[in-house]
């Protein structure tokens, strides 16, 4: 036998890395919900009352929806009303004006994570918006990227100084009722990111934000909304933490591409939320809605995720494939151990012609991990020689764990191809066996031929992040050998 | 009159004329059948397992039991089976076995029993072999089966027993009704090494538009094999509803091969569970529709034990304004170690106004396993389509003959001969281009 | 007989031949040698007639006729055969009907009446024995479930039944043991003849021990970089394709 289980698991169990909690004194809304806190949440923003409007509307559709069952996953009942909807750090005055007001624990906070908020020690090129909670902290590299006419500021600050852009695109993706988390989020969002890149314009740096739950007993429920415009280009990525708490906190964003003619997006996510402790106890509820549309002809909307924290992740980046030759991608690597339960996937919409998807998904799972790709090819009327091809493969690590493939293909077009590919197996005792005969230890070993098997979509992601996530997997998967 | 009301009225009409019935265990399994449909009523269109199946059309139509008695002429019969010297017959119409037009073995390792006759003379005993297992909540149709079930077979193969030859069973709706309905419900038990090869094939030569709702269940012992072949040919107005029940212990293999060919609307359900260690199992299929037809295939397979095989290829070909289902999951429970699933799905559409809608899914809980399914939806493939004109053929032709080797390849696989020649001339009928096809390939 | 001149294509807008000229003349066997991806396998599926090919300059004519504007099935017709060096499987079509389908097709164009089911089955029974084949493959669907030696029989069987005007064999001796490579050539060479051409595409020159060839051309970048009599397939064989290159690379 090339592994031993039991010694390797001993060995190397190491915890959350990111699990601190900072002290900091923040404005927290008392929990509950109701049409007054929705008017609070908007009155702390200074929102105009478009915005007021649309969140009363959703928050009204949302009390008359269900909570989803179709998932793969199980949970206690959610109760809305023990949630707090807003929680800020408190600031001196009206809010920073530049990175020297922020609270230096903040900025200490983030420094930490790995994610330093000052422009001179941040890795090359990438700029940042950091969300703390319920708002935006800092963004950086904001007057660089004005220059080339780009907006990548808070959606707070986006709605008082674009509201133009934000009425236009808000929503138009993913609807105010789209579904239950998505109208929960559409009521209550506190901040989140937002990008326009005007025409013609190839943004000159990765965007990214850096998502923080820190407070206790709060939800977090970002909105991104990324705009290209004609023959723009934009690669924006995201990256989650939380702190180490028993109880179970909500992560409820709305994520919303538009690409307009020969535009690209590409959307990079590493998630790590705290993914609760070894006995299931504690950890995010990461119930997202992400979705691109691909408006104009010659688009291309790309969506890479690694996915290793969460107690339950819910999530299916999707592309609505509306112009012609326009292009949607999946890729994905999720890992369940723990008490993880990771239901995701994606959802390719078909409707111009020769529109082109592909799905490359990679589950893991080990430990008590659940992990299941769900995922939707459609193929409409219209869509003459649309293409697709998925490939979803699972491995499982030890035998206490799950993995699921549910995919939906759905073609009303006969000169559409869609091909889908699942296996499902475990590390064979072959590769471990000539891994660790050439002198690799059994964790070595299996951390090399999981990185291997995720090689397709690490390769997608920018180098930075291919490098953390890499490390994140093996850090995720220590214990769980078997 | 809702269309629950309507099956509820029916049954109380109709209750005290059905076989068994007087025997109290026939009544109460009948009456909590009844009672249960009456409460759930039919799937609603939000259930996950009726997602692309629509059950409007089925419910406003009100089908009454068949009443006995419509003629039938032989000769008409005579293409619709296997020829005598081949197989055992028992021809059902209606729904009630038709002696006359039967040839089945009397004594011996196989026994058929009319279910009627078992429905009368039975001991509750009998209601347990009947009766799937709890495992799977009924559904409405099975529920209905229940109540009105008339007639059909208890077939049985005593251990260690091989039947060389196969038995076929025919369903023929003939009556003049064109509400008319039919449960038939038939049981195989093949005991421990013993085998059987069983044909099940369901027509229509009457007024059309009826239903057939059938409940197929088998057993298979320890070490038992069952190749069992289903031709679903109904005319292409009728309702087919059929449920597929497999229990499998260790070492037994199940080999069934369905061609989905008629009706307006046409489902079959597989729940097949390899209960015993090194169970196998086969399921390979296909659907050919035009028109408005509606064909929808679901597999359960069910991984129980350790080291069980199982696999699945499926092919659909749709042409005109047809629509076509495939959902097929495969679940692996914990400690089903060594388990090897596999299943793939392949559709044709060949028109603008068809749709196809596939849902493969594998569910495991055990590591060490080797499952994977593969589906595609397209078109001819162009290397075979290149090969075949590189060798001279024409295009119409070489798409004639890959659409045509696409269906073969299904009916190439049963194994008895006789079956499988008849199951080709099947489906040639089907087939556009019929007869240019026949010309190259006989 | 077959005439190549200046031959362009691409594939994807990727140029592979890039003004590609050869003449092979009635009874003559020519060999096609060079690195991987030189465009080896290109040129015989355009000359078979395969989509997914961009011919962007030059002209082929077979016996004069303009091949490149037939279709695939069309120049079958007219004599091209082209043996797959993989030749695809296709399940559910049985190899006698798959055969005699082609036979009538090339027959009837040729002018010749059909062959009924008892001629066919005698023609096929005599050039099976030639290649040392069962005919236990007829009942079974085209290349299905052939190891990978009888696919390369079965191709130079088919080869033997539509008797070509020009005969291309794509990398035939690809993956086949020294039996199987003896009956191929065999059956090869019992085809050569004064009225068929054979062009015969090669990475190594063992095939060529067998087959004979009267011309070796080393095709480098999309084009002929060399032509010479067999010793330049066995000069090739020694001393690396990078010889040529680097010849071809130097100052005239």
């Amino acid at each position: 036998m090339a592994s031993q289980p039991h010694e390797v698991e001993d060995l190397i169990r190491r915890g959350y890395e990111h699990g601190f909690y900072t002290e900091i004194e923040s404005d927290t809304v008392p929990p509950g919900l109701d049409e007054d806190v929705i008017r609070l949440i908007s009155r702390k923003k200074a929102e105009p009352q478009f915005m007021l409007d649309w969140r009363l509307a959703a928050f009204r559709h949302w009390q008359t929806m269900e909570t989803p069952r179709w998932a793969h996953v199980h949970h206690a009942p959610i109760d809305y009303q023990a949630i707090s909807y807003y929680s800020s750090p408190k600031a001196k005055k009206d809010g920073p004006k530049s990175l020297d007001e922020v609270d230096p624990k903040l900025l200490e906070t983030y420094d930490k994570l790995g994610i330093p908020l000052h422009e001179r020690a941040i890795l090359a090129g990438v700029a940042v918006d950091a969300v703390f909670d319920s708002v935006s902290v800092a963004t950086t590299f904001k007057d660089r990227l004005a220059k080339e006419g780009i907006v990548f500021c808070s959606f707070s600050e986006a709605v008082r100084e674009h509201p133009g852009l934000v009425e236009q695109y808000l929503g138009s993706v993913v609807p105010p009722g789209d579904n239950f988390f998505a109208a929960l989020n559409s009521a209550v969002f506190s901040d989140g990111s937002f990008v326009y890149v005007p025409k013609g314009v190839r943004c000159p740096m990765e965007l990214s934000t850096y998502f923080r739950i820190n407070a206790a007993n709060t939800g977090q429920f970002e909105r991104t909304l990324i705009v290209a415009d004609e023959g723009a280009y934009v690669s924006y990525l995201e990256g989650c933490t939380a702190p180490m708490r028993d109880e179970n906190q909500l992560h409820a964003a709305v994520v919303e591409l538009v690409a307009q003619e020969g535009a690209q997006i590409k959307y990079s996510t590493v998630q790590n939320w705290y993914p609760g402790d070894e006995n299931g106890k504690g950890g995010i509820y990461n119930f997202v809605t992400k979705r691109g549309e691909c408006r104009g002809a010659r688009s291309k909307i790309s969506w890479t995720q690694v996915e290793t924290g969460s107690a339950i992740t819910w999530k299916y980046p999707s592309c609505v494939l509306r112009g012609d030759d326009s292009v949607g991608e999946f890729y994905s690597v999720a890992l369940s151990n723990l008490y993880q339960q990771a239901d995701t996937g994606t959802k390719m919409i078909h409707l111009g012609r020769n529109t082109r998807s592909t799905i490359v998904s990679k589950g893991i799972s080990a430990g008590h991990g659940q992990n299941a790709y769900r995922g939707l090819v459609q193929v409409g009327r219209d869509a003459d020689g649309a293409r697709n091809y998925t490939q979803c493969d699972s491995l499982l690590l030890g035998d206490k764990c799950g993995a699921h493939t549910f995919p939906y293909v759905e073609v009303r077009n006969p000169t559409a191809r869609v091909e889908h590919e699942a296996t499902t197996s475990k590390i064979s005792e072959d590769q471990l066996f000539y891994c660790t005969s050439r002198g690799l230890s059994p964790e070595d070993a299996i951390s090399m031929i999981v990185n291997g098997f995720c090689k397709e979509v690490f390769r997608e992601l920018p180098m930075e992040f291919a490098v953390e996530a890499q490390k994140l997997l093996s850090v995720s998967l220590e214990g769980a050998v078997g | 009159m809702s269309a629950v009301a309507h099956y509820v009225g029916e049954f109380a009409r109709r209750r005290d004329t059905l076989p068994g019935a007087g025997n109290a265990w026939v009544d109460a399994l009948r009456g909590d059948a009844i009672r249960a449909f009456e409460a759930d009523g039919f799937p609603s269109s939000r259930a996950e397992d009726w997602r692309y199946t629509r059950l409007g059309a089925l419910e406003r139509k009100g089908f009454r039991l068949a009443e006995p008695g419509a003629a039938v002429d032989p000769d008409a019969l005579d293409p619709l089976c296997l020829p005598l010297e081949a197989a055992w017959r028992a021809v059902f119409v209606d729904g009630r076995l038709a002696p006359a037009l039967s040839h089945l073995p009397s004594g011996g390792d196989l026994r058929v029993t009319p279910l009627a006759d078992a429905l009368a003379d039975g001991d509750a005993s009998l209601g347990t072999r009947l009766t799937p297992g709890e495992r799977r909540p009924p559904s409405a149709f099975t529920r209905l089966n229940t109540a009105f079930m008339g007639d059909g077979a208890v077939v049985r193969v005593e251990p260690g027993h091989t039947v060389e030859r196969p038995l076929h069973l025919l369903f023929v709706t003939a009556s003049a009704d064109a509400g008319a309905a039919s449960h038939p419900r038939l049981v195989v038990e093949v005991g421990a090494g013993a085998s059987l090869t069983v044909l099940e094939s369901y027509a229509g030569v009457g007024a059309g538009g009826y239903l057939t709702n059938a409940l197929t269940r088998i057993v298979l012992a320890d070490g038992a094999a069952l190749e069992h072949v289903k031709l679903q040919s109904e005319t292409d107005d009728a309702y087919h509803i059929a449920s597929v029940d497999v229990r499998q212990s260790a070492s037994s293999r199940y080999v069934h091969r369905v061609f989905q060919l008629g009706a307006r609307l046409g489902r079959t359900e597989y729940d097949v569970a390899l209960e015993g260690e090194g169970a196998q199992c086969t399921l390979d299929g296909l659907f050919l529709v035009a028109g408005r037809q509606h064909s929808d295939l679901r597999l359960r397979i069910e991984h129980e034990s350790p080291e069980c095989r199982s696999e699945q290829l499926f092919k659909g070909i749709l042409d005109g304004h047809s629509r076509g289902v495939f959902d097929g999951r495969v679940r692996v429970h914990p400690d089903a170690q060594k388990s090897d699933a596999r299943q793939t799905n392949h559709n044709l559409l060949l028109s603008r106004d068809a749709e196809v809608d596939t849902k493969p899914q594998l569910e495991i809980y055990a590591d060490d396993v080797k499952c994977s399914h593969g589906a595609t939806v397209g078109q001819l493939d162009d290397n075979m389509l290149f090969y075949l004109r590189a060798r001279g053929i024409d295009g119409d032709t070489a798409r004639a003959l890959l659409t045509y080797g696409f269906a073969r390849d299904v009916v190439d696989r049963i194994t008895d001969d006789a079956v499988r020649n008849w199951v080709a001339d099947a489906l040639f009928a089907r087939l556009p281009d019929a007869k240019h096809l026949r010309s190259l390939v006989e | 007989m077959l005439s190549i001149r200046n031959l362009h294509a691409t594939v994807d807008g990727k140029a592979i031949l890039r003004g590609l000229d050869l003449e092979v003349g009635a009874g003559e066997v020519h060999a096609i040698m060079g690195p991987n991806g030189s465009g080896k396998s290109t040129l015989a599926h355009i000359l078979a007639g395969r989509d997914g090919y961009e011919v962007t300059a030059g002209d082929v004519e077979l016996d004069g006729k303009d091949l490149l504007a037939l279709s695939a099935d069309e120049r079958a017709r007219e004599g091209v055969f082209l043996a797959f060096q993989y030749p695809v499987e296709i399940p559910g079509v049985n190899n006698t009907y798959f055969l005699k389908a082609a036979v009538n097709a090339i027959r009837t164009h040729r002018g010749l009446p059909e062959l009924d089911a008892m001629d066919f089955m005698k023609l096929v029974k005599e050039k099976l024995a030639v290649l040392h084949m069962s005919d236990a493959l007829l009942k079974r669907a085209v290349n299905v479930g052939f190891s990978g030696g009888e696919k390369k029989r079965n191709e130079i069987f088919q080869m033997a039944l539509l008797e070509p005007r020009l005969a291309i064999l794509d990398e035939t001796d690809s993956g086949l043991d020294i039996d199987a490579l003896k009956d191929v050539a065999e059956g090869v060479n019992r085809l050569r003849g004064p009225d068929r051409a054979m062009i015969v595409v090669t990475h190594y020159q063992r095939l060529l021990d067998y087959i004979v060839p009267d011309r070796v051309h080393v095709l480098s970048g999309g084009r002929i970089v060399k032509s010479g009599d067999r010793d330049l397939a066995l000069r090739l064989e020694e001393e690396g394709y990078h010889w040529v290159r680097d010849q071809a690379a130097a100052p005239a």
